[in-house]
C-alpha cells in the first residue's frame, strides 16, 4: 500500500481498479492503456522488426531462433486452421498472441510496483494490466469483426454473402430466422472474445490485489498464483489468438 | 465498465501493430525461414550425392588399379620376351659378323699364300734359267727360251 496513506479495503481496491483519465464523457481517454499497450507493442513489433530485417538464413542467433519458433508455431497454427489464401491472417494471429501475451505478463508486476512508482511522480492513478481495459479488449475484438465482415464480402461477394446470411441454416423458406440467428452469431463473437480475456485477466488482477491486502500472509500466496498465472496469460493470449483465426477461416469459407 | 474513445485509440494500436508485423515482421522471416528449409533440403541432397558418388568412385578406383596392375604384369611380360627376343637378335648378328670376319681373313690368307706361290714361281724360274746358264756355260738367248719358260711356269 501507499505510505503514509490510511486505506480501507475497498478503498485500496478501488484505487487499483481506477483509471487514469484524460477528458470527459465518451471522450474520456485510458491514458494508462493506450501508453502501456502502445510501449509494449512498439517494443515488440519494431524490435521483430529491426531482428527480422537483418535476418539471416545461415547461423541465426539465439534471439531470431526464439522468434522464427514463436513465429513459425504461429503460421503453423493459421495453417490448421484457415484454408483460404490470405496475407493478412498469420501477420494478425501474431500480433495477437504476441501483444496480448506481452500485456497480460504486466499482471506479474508486483501490484503496487508501478503504481508506488508513479506516486512519487504525482499520478495517483494507475492500471498498468491494459487487459483488464475492456476498451482494449473490445477495440481489439471489434477490429478482428470488421476484418470478419470484410472478408466475407471479399471471399464470397456481397450476393454470396447475403445469401449465405438468409439461407443458413434453415434454408430460403425461413430467411428472416435464418437472419436474426446470424445476427446473434455475428454479434456473439466480438462481445464473447473481448470479455473472455477481459475477464480473465480483471480476475485475475482481482485476486493479486486481495492477496496483496494480506499483509505478510501475501508472500507465501502471491508467487503461487503468480506462477498459476503464468498459464492463465499464456492461453488466454493463445485463445484470443486462435478464436481470431477460426472467426476468420469461418468468414472466408462458405456455408451453404 | 466504461466504454470510452480509448477503444478507439487501442484499435488504432492494434491496426498499426498488425501492419508494422504484416509488412516488416512476417515476411522477411518467412522468406528467411524457407530460405533456410531450401538451403537444408540441398545441403542433404548434395550430401547423399557426394556419398553416391563417392561410393561410384571408389569403385571406379579399384576397376581403374585392376586394369592398371593388368597392364603393368602384360608390359613387364612383353618386354622380357623382347629382351629375350633383343639377345637372340645380336646373338645372331655377331654370329653373323664374325663369320664374314672369318670368312674375310680366310680368303685373304688364300690370296696371299697364291701370291707369294706366283712369287715363288717367278724366282724359281729365274734360278732356273741362272742354273741352266750356269750348267751351259754360255749364253741362253732369254727371248729364245722365253716361251719355254712361260710354260715351265704354267706347269708349276
Amino acid at each position: 500500500m501507499a505510505a503514509g496513506e490510511a486505506l480501507t479495503s475497498s478503498e485500496y481496491i478501488v484505487h487499483h481498479l481506477t483509471n487514469l483519465t484524460v477528458g470527459h464523457g465518451f471522450w474520456t481517454v485510458h491514458l494508462d492503456s493506450l501508453i502501456v499497450s502502445g510501449i509494449l507493442g512498439l517494443f515488440a513489433f519494431v524490435g521483430m522488426a529491426k531482428l527480422a530485417r537483418k535476418a539471416a538464413v545461415v547461423n541465426p542467433g539465439k534471439l531470431q531462433t526464439f522468434i522464427e519458433m514463436l513465429v513459425s508455431f504461429i503460421d503453423q497454427q493459421v495453417k490448421d486452421t484457415f484454408h483460404g489464401k490470405s496475407k493478412l491472417v498469420t501477420p494478425m494471429a501474431i500480433t495477437i498472441f504476441v501483444w496480448v501475451f506481452l500485456m497480460n505478463a504486466m499482471d506479474l508486476l508486483p501490484v503496487d510496483f508501478v503504481p508506488l512508482i508513479l506516486g512519487l511522480g504525482g499520478v495517483h492513478y494507475f492500471k498498468s494490466v491494459p487487459t483488464t481495459d475492456p476498451n482494449l479488449t473490445f477495440g481489439m475484438s471489434l477490429s478482428v469483426f470488421a476484418t470478419m465482415i470484410v472478408m466475407n464480402f471479399k471471399v464470397k461477394g456481397v450476393g454470396g454473402f447475403l445469401h449465405e446470411v438468409f439461407t443458413v441454416p434453415f434454408g430460403a423458406k425461413l430467411a428472416p430466422l435464418n437472419l436474426l440467428f446470424r445476427l446473434i452469431e455475428d454479434i456473439a463473437k466480438p462481445i464473447s472474445l473481448a470479455l473472455r480475456l477481459f475477464g480473465n485477466m480483471y480476475a485475475g488482477e482481482m485476486v493479486f490485489i486481495l492477496i496483496a491486502l494480506l499483509g505478510l500472509w501475501q508472500l507465501p500466496l502471491a508467487l503461487p498464483w503468480a506462477l498459476f498465472h503464468i498459464l492463465i496469460i499464456t492461453l488466454q493470449a493463445f485463445v484470443f489468438m486462435m478464436l481470431t483465426i477460426v472467426y476468420l477461416s469461418m468468414a472466408s469459407e462458405s456455408h451453404g | 465498465m466504461n466504454i470510452n474513445a480509448t477503444l478507439i485509440g487501442e484499435a488504432i494500436w492494434f491496426g498499426v501493430f498488425i501492419w508494422i508485423t504484416m509488412k516488416y515482421v512476417w515476411p522477411p522471416l518467412a522468406k528467411a525461414m524457407a530460405d533456410r528449409q531450401k538451403l537444408i533440403a540441398e545441403g542433404l541432397a548434395a550430401g547423399e550425392r557426394g556419398k553416391h558418388e563417392l561410393e561410384l568412385a571408389g569403385k571406379r578406383s579399384a576397376d581403374a588399379m585392376r586394369d592398371a596392375k593388368a597392364k603393368a604384369a602384360e608390359i613387364i611380360t612383353a618386354a622380357e620376351k623382347r629382351g629375350a627376343q633383343m639377345v637372340e637378335e645380336a646373338k645372331a648378328t655377331a654370329k653373323i659378323e664374325a663369320d664374314k670376319v672369318v670368312a674375310a681373313a680366310k680368303a685373304e690368307i688364300a690370296q696371299q699364300v697364291e701370291q707369294a706361290r706366283a712369287e715363288l714361281r717367278g724366282r724359281v724360274a729365274d734360278l732356273a734359267v741362272a742354273g741352266a746358264e750356269r750348267i751351259l756355260k754360255r749364253e741362253v738367248d732369254a727371248k729364245a727360251h722365253a716361251e719355254m719358260l712361260v710354260a715351265l711356269k704354267q706347269e708349276l
